[in-house]
């Protein structure tokens, strides 16, 4: 059964050829995935022709590769701003929640610490209309009312990033709080008594404590922007983000330049995952 | 002392009241309004029951709105059966050693976007795809077949999306299980089957709670995988909310639909944490 019992052999190899199986199946799709961003093919389909990095470099008509793509990189840079302003608006607000939940006492604090939580489960998609329909509401009653025309209200670039922003600011506060929750306030108490004011304590000791926990939750809350599909993909306006450009190529065809984009995107998450766990097994 | 501690106090609340007024609370609000609205014969807005009532008279509407709900649930128990058997192998069967390297293995593939996920499902599964070509080289199909655009793809692929979704949540729920437990059961004469259905399983309960509401949920929201491998005659209920907003251009319906996904993602995540008695705040940590 477990590693302190007497097993049989067909229970172990058994249970050794599921896993296998299992692992093999989570990373088949991206190893095929890999591999064929470096074909030298029109088609990311076998049979192999031959290594290539067309579909990184090339510029001749026909193979132009993504550094020479014009329409992915321009969607790439906009996923990167919305990316770069979703980080940073969750980081303030959820440490800001954090604060208010962990060491602030007021009434309704229940129900605002549920609500806090709805985002989590409320599917991205609805959140997506919700967002876009209040957004027009209050776009058409501006417009009515003082006869202006207010460009933040119409799906576009702030749109996606106060969309995005609306849920990944929950997931920094919950992790900000579990690390507020082992601060130690004696350490507060003795900087109050010292003479700081509480900004004062906050800012050099609390927020120094929170560095590790803040940097790694920004640093999840930019991968789960930059991925971000079912929300965008209703506030998204004239400049649409990396995973809604690769949706509508994937959906009226493929070509190995978007095996090269998945390639860069695989390699470049999975540092930023190892950058995260190396920043949080520091923490502890 | 009195007055610095509201200032502080301010400076917290504001942001996150603004936040969860302003993004999550007035917006549904405004959902829920637009969905009894509805145009009259002169392009003005009037209160209407209209978009609810072309939801239960279409039978499409509804139709694809169970077929949704109960591929959702039917995905969660098959992530949950899955999942499982790996996190009791990562936490009680193999040697410690290699836990620690094996779950870290099970993450790496979820931080990549989901878009890339199904598109390696595509070029593997389609009928110009990798499995095809190998099949037809070693002979074993004379013309490719297209493994795509079918129900069971769909299920795999949703599947494999919130699979980690279940993995993690049941990986802590069996660390905390103490093995002597199954060793005293073992000892009793207690065989596999009983061991996990009155141990495992009732000890794993809180995480395969969290899990299943996560799985659940994300699998009814879900829009990429069912609309790039599902098929092509049977909808998702997303794609109805889609089709509403993008392409008929009507928002008080497609209000009306999200609503009604809203509602039933709600009331299966509520049933299912009353079931177990336990709530929303314990099961997100």
């Amino acid at each position: 059964m477990i590693r302190s019992l007497p097993n049989t052999r067909p229970y172990t190899i058994g249970f050794k050829i599921y896993v296998g199986l299992f692992f093999s199946f989570l990373f088949l799709p991206l190893v095929v995935t890999c591999v064929l961003a470096f074909n030298d093919s029109p088609f990311p389909a076998l049979p192999w022709k031959g290594f290539t990095l067309t579909w990184f470099t090339g510029d001749q008509p026909g193979r132009v590769g993504i550094f020479h793509d014009t329409v992915n990189l321009s969607a790439i840079w906009v996923s990167f701003k919305v990316a770069f302003w979703v980080s940073l608006l969750s980081t303030i607000v959820g440490t800001c929640g954090a604060f208010l939940f962990e060491q602030e006492q007021f009434r309704f604090k229940q129900a605002l610490y549920f609500l806090m939580l709805a985002p989590l489960v409320v599917p991205g998609v609805i959140l997506g209309i919700s967002i876009l329909l209040f957004a027009n509401t209050l776009g058409v009653a501006v417009e009515n009312t003082f006869n202006l025309d207010v460009p933040l209200f119409r799906p576009g670039f702030w749109l996606v990033v106060l969309g995005q922003f609306s849920f990944i600011a929950t997931l920094v506060t919950l992790v900000v709080s579990a690390r507020l929750k082992k601060f130690d306030r004696t350490l507060e108490e003795a900087a109050l008594n010292l003479g700081a004011n509480r900004l004062e304590v906050i800012w050099h000791i609390t927020l120094k404590f929170l560095r590790p926990a803040i940097i790694g939750a920004g640093a999840v809350a930019f991968l789960m922007s930059f991925e971000n599909f079912n929300t965008t993909l209703f506030l998204v306006g004239s400049e649409a983000t990396l995973p809604i450009t690769l949706y509508l190529q994937v959906r009226d065809g493929s070509t190995p330049v978007i095996n090269a984009i998945s390639f860069l995107l695989i390699v470049g998450t999975s540092l930023l995952a190892l950058i995260n766990l190396t920043f949080s097994r520091k923490k502890e | 002392m009195r007055s610095r501690r509201s200032l502080t106090f301010l400076l917290f609340i504001t942001p996150v009241v603004l936040w969860l007024f302003l993004l999550i609370v007035l917006p549904h609000v405004d959902l829920l309004l637009m969905s009894f609205h509805t145009e009259d014969d002169s392009g003005a807005m009037v209160w209407s029951l209209v978009n609810y009532l072309n939801f239960f008279q279409e039978p499409v509407y509804w139709r694809t709105f169970m077929r949704t709900a109960i591929y959702a649930i039917l995905v969660t128990m098959i992530t949950f059966a899955v999942s499982l058997p790996v996190a009791f192998y990562i936490t009680k069967v193999v040697s410690p050693r290699f836990s620690g390297f094996l779950s870290l293995l099970l993450l790496m593939p979820f931080w990549v976007s989901e878009l890339v996920r199904v598109y390696g499902w595509m070029i593997l599964l389609r009928e110009s795809g990798v499995l095809n070509h190998f099949l037809m080289v070693s002979g074993l199909l004379q013309r490719p077949v297209e493994m795509l655009y079918n129900d069971v793809t769909m299920v795999m692929g949703l599947v494999y999306t919130s699979m980690l979704f279940m993995v993690v949540p049941l990986i802590s729920v069996l660390e905390s299980l103490d093995d002597s437990l199954i060793e005293a059961a073992y000892d009793l004469g207690g065989g596999i089957f009983s061991i996990v259905t009155r141990i495992i399983i009732p000890h794993a309960m809180p995480g395969i709670m969290s899990g299943g509401i996560v799985v659940f949920m994300l699998t009814l929201g879900n829009y990429l995988t069912p609309n790039l491998i599902g098929g092509k005659n049977s909808l998702w209920f997303t794609e109805q909310i889609y089709n509403q907003f993008i392409a008929s251009f009507n928002w008080n319906q497609g209000a009306a639909f999200g609503f009604l996904l809203l509602v039933l993602s709600s009331s299966i995540i509520w049933l299912g944490l009353k079931l177990t008695r336990q709530k929303l705040s314990q099961v997100v940590q």
